[in-house]
């Protein structure tokens, strides 16, 4: 029996049972559906957070203060005071491999704009902010060198504050209040969007570093410093000289550890990365086991299926279908089964996982490579889970299947 | 071996295993049968005539003794060369019909044809003629459930037909059918074998059925207990 009539036995029998089929492929359609939906948020969250770090500049180093231990108790990162706006004045003077920096200073503070007010991530920067961070304002200006040297109280706002505290109206010239200190807004960033469940990155209002540190926090240390490299090729150059810079100004002896730390955006992306990976691995192994229930309900399936049929195993044989044949027969029905499922499943995915971003507003990124793992592992599926009620249906002997009641 | 024998079965045992006892169904059979011949195998039931059918139609092997169907060794076949032989040699009509249900009569009747290598326009060809040889013309497309009992033993026929076998088997065909039905299904076996000269082997315990046949052989415990001739 040659294949195209194994096929087209095959065939007839899934059609005379159509429901039957449909049940059987239903358990491999939500499998694939699963493993290709759920794959697809996982990437989807990686390709997010990598276009993320590419937009902030490839270029880019965060120096931080390091943990501070003191008689054998260790606080956390940051926990020095050490770092001082002279620390970013000397990394701009000292180090030729650095283009830009920025002190930082962070806060959270209520916003006040005439009866409205919003809840809202305060960033004292430097001048120099949007340069560093790849970040242009959308209109109006960022404050410059002088205004940042000398506190002055003025603002940028982010998109999202800008909605929230203005509803459309022109913020240029207004006077917002923070802490109860009266800021003039100078313009309104470009807007960034949302960061893959990382919160919006439009919801903060930028302000000179000098003025947020001693009207909004009291404080005479800095929190970090941004720095960007002249090229992205320079960065692990403008690394060590920073370092080398602050180990002298910070007095460290030779051997002793630094009291800060400098890292690069490939660093922390790579770490980020490497989170959403195992997220794409733990997702795609979760929707991976309803794929393997999916095929256990083939085999059960096809065993009802077999011992309903051993009449019809008996007539093929007295007619002269050898065991190859039935063996042939009952497999092609599983492959197909699992096949047919497998398309339909590739359907339901792609279809979720539209629905998923749209709807949920997560990134989902779809790959051919998940799309043809699925696929290949719904038709192993089938011939491993359908090989072995073929396999019982083809050693049935013909009298007695001929016999069965 | 003479050529005009199409059936030789020389000292044929079936012993059965039953646990720990021995069931000999068949006790050390002789007997040959002709080209051509229109037989009944008789007897009550547990007479032996079920196996000895089941290994005519090469279902079963005898377990002892050898058996030679158009001069080949049976008894030496495996499972894949039996498979061939009915495919090729032999058409098998039940008591019960044994249809494929929820399938078309011509589906039913190109059965055998699917298992053999003719292209599959031919099989067609071939099983329309065979379901007019029983006079279905007409009915092809009928499935099997909406066929009365004489319909569905004549589809039986026709498939058994369909391969042009030099042996037809037929056990109790008519046991599942009113008097004047299984006088039909009867009389189209006699013409196909005296147009046809295709040999036809009945089983059965009905005289009535057995009086179309020109030889009758009684079985008993597993052993022939004579034979008649009309």
């Amino acid at each position: 029996m040659n294949i195209a009539k194994t096929a087209k036995v095959s065939l007839l029998a899934l059609n005379r049972n159509k429901m039957r089929s449909f049940l059987t492929a239903l358990g491999i359609i939500i499998g694939v559906g699963a493993v290709i939906a759920m794959v697809s948020i996982g990437q989807g969250a990686k390709a997010e957070v990598e276009q993320r770090f590419t937009e902030m500049g490839t270029n880019l180093l965060f120096v931080r203060p390091g943990s501070m231990s003191f008689r054998g108790v260790h606080g956390g990162g940051g926990s020095y005071t050490t770092l001082k706006d002279s620390d970013a004045k000397a990394i701009l003077e000292n180090c030729d491999a650095v283009q830009y920096v920025s002190p930082n200073v962070n806060t959270r503070a209520q916003v006040v704009f005439g009866n409205k007010n919003w809840n809202s991530s305060i960033n004292g920067v430097g001048d120099k902010y949007p340069q560093i961070r790849n970040w242009d304002v959308e209109y109006g200006v960022f404050f410059d060198e002088n205004q940042v040297r000398t506190g002055q109280k003025v603002c940028v706002l982010g998109s999202e504050v800008t909605e929230n505290l203005f509803e459309g109206a022109d913020p240029i010239g207004q006077i917002i209040r923070l802490k109860k200190i009266p800021f003039r807004v100078l313009g309104v960033l470009e807007t960034k969007g949302e960061a893959g469940g990382f919160g919006s990155r439009d919801d903060m209002i930028a302000v000179p570093y000098t003025t947020a540190k001693g009207r909004l926090l009291n404080i005479d240390n800095i929190q970090s410093i941004d720095v960007s490299a002249v090229s992205a090729d320079r960065t692990d150059e403008a690394m060590r000289q920073i370092e080398e810079t602050l180990r002298i100004r910070h007095k460290i002896a030779p051997g002793a550890e630094d009291d800060f730390n400098v890292r690069n955006m490939s660093d922390i992306a790579e770490g980020a990365s490497e989170a959403t990976q195992i997220l794409t691995l733990l997702l795609g192994g979760i929707a991976s086991i309803s794929l393997l229930v999916g095929g256990i309900g083939i085999m059960n399936i096809m065993l009802v299926s077999v011992t309903e049929r051993i009449r019809e195993i008996g007539i093929r044989m007295s007619v002269g279908a050898q065991e190859r044949d039935i063996l042939l027969q009952f497999l092609t029905e599983a492959v197909v089964l699992s096949v047919l499922g497998g398309v339909l499943g590739i359907c339901l995915g792609l279809g979720s996982s539209s629905l998923i971003s749209k709807f949920a507003g997560m990134k989902t990124l779809v790959s051919i490579g998940s799309i043809a793992l699925a696929f290949f592992f719904a038709g192993s599926v089938g011939v491993f889970f359908g090989f072995y009620p073929a396999r019982k249906a083809s050693k049935l002997d013909p009298i007695e299947a001929l016999r069965y009641e | 071996m003479d050529n005009n024998n199409l059936i030789q079965l020389e000292n044929v045992s079936r012993i059965y295993q039953m646990g720990d006892s021995e069931v000999r169904a068949l006790k050390g059979i002789s007997y040959t049968i002709k080209r051509g011949d229109l037989l009944a195998i008789m007897g009550p039931s547990g007479s032996g005539k079920s196996t000895l059918m089941n290994i005519i139609g090469c279902l079963d092997k005898p377990s002892d003794g050898k058996y030679f169907l158009e001069g080949q060794e049976i008894s030496t076949f495996n499972k894949n060369e039996l498979a061939r032989t009915r495919n090729k040699n032999i058409g098998f009509v039940f008591q019960n019909f044994n249809l494929l249900s929820r399938t078309t009569a011509l589906e039913n009747t190109e059965l055998p044809l699917l298992y053999s290598d003719v292209p599959s326009k031919k099989s067609r060809e071939m099983a329309m003629k065979a379901l007019d040889m029983v006079g279905l013309r007409g009915r092809e497309l009928h499935k099997t459930n909406q066929l009365s009992g004489g319909e569905m033993q004549r589809v039986a026929i026709a498939r058994a037909l369909v391969n042009n076998p030099s042996l037809i088997l037929a056990d109790e065909p008519t046991g599942n059918l009113d008097t004047k039905t299984g006088q039909e299904i009867m009389e189209i076996f006699t013409s196909l074998h005296s147009e046809k000269g295709i040999t036809i082997i009945l089983v059965t315990h009905d005289p009535e059925v057995a009086e179309f046949t020109h030889r009758r052989v009684y079985l008993r415990d597993g052993e022939i207990e004579r034979e008649e001739r009309s």
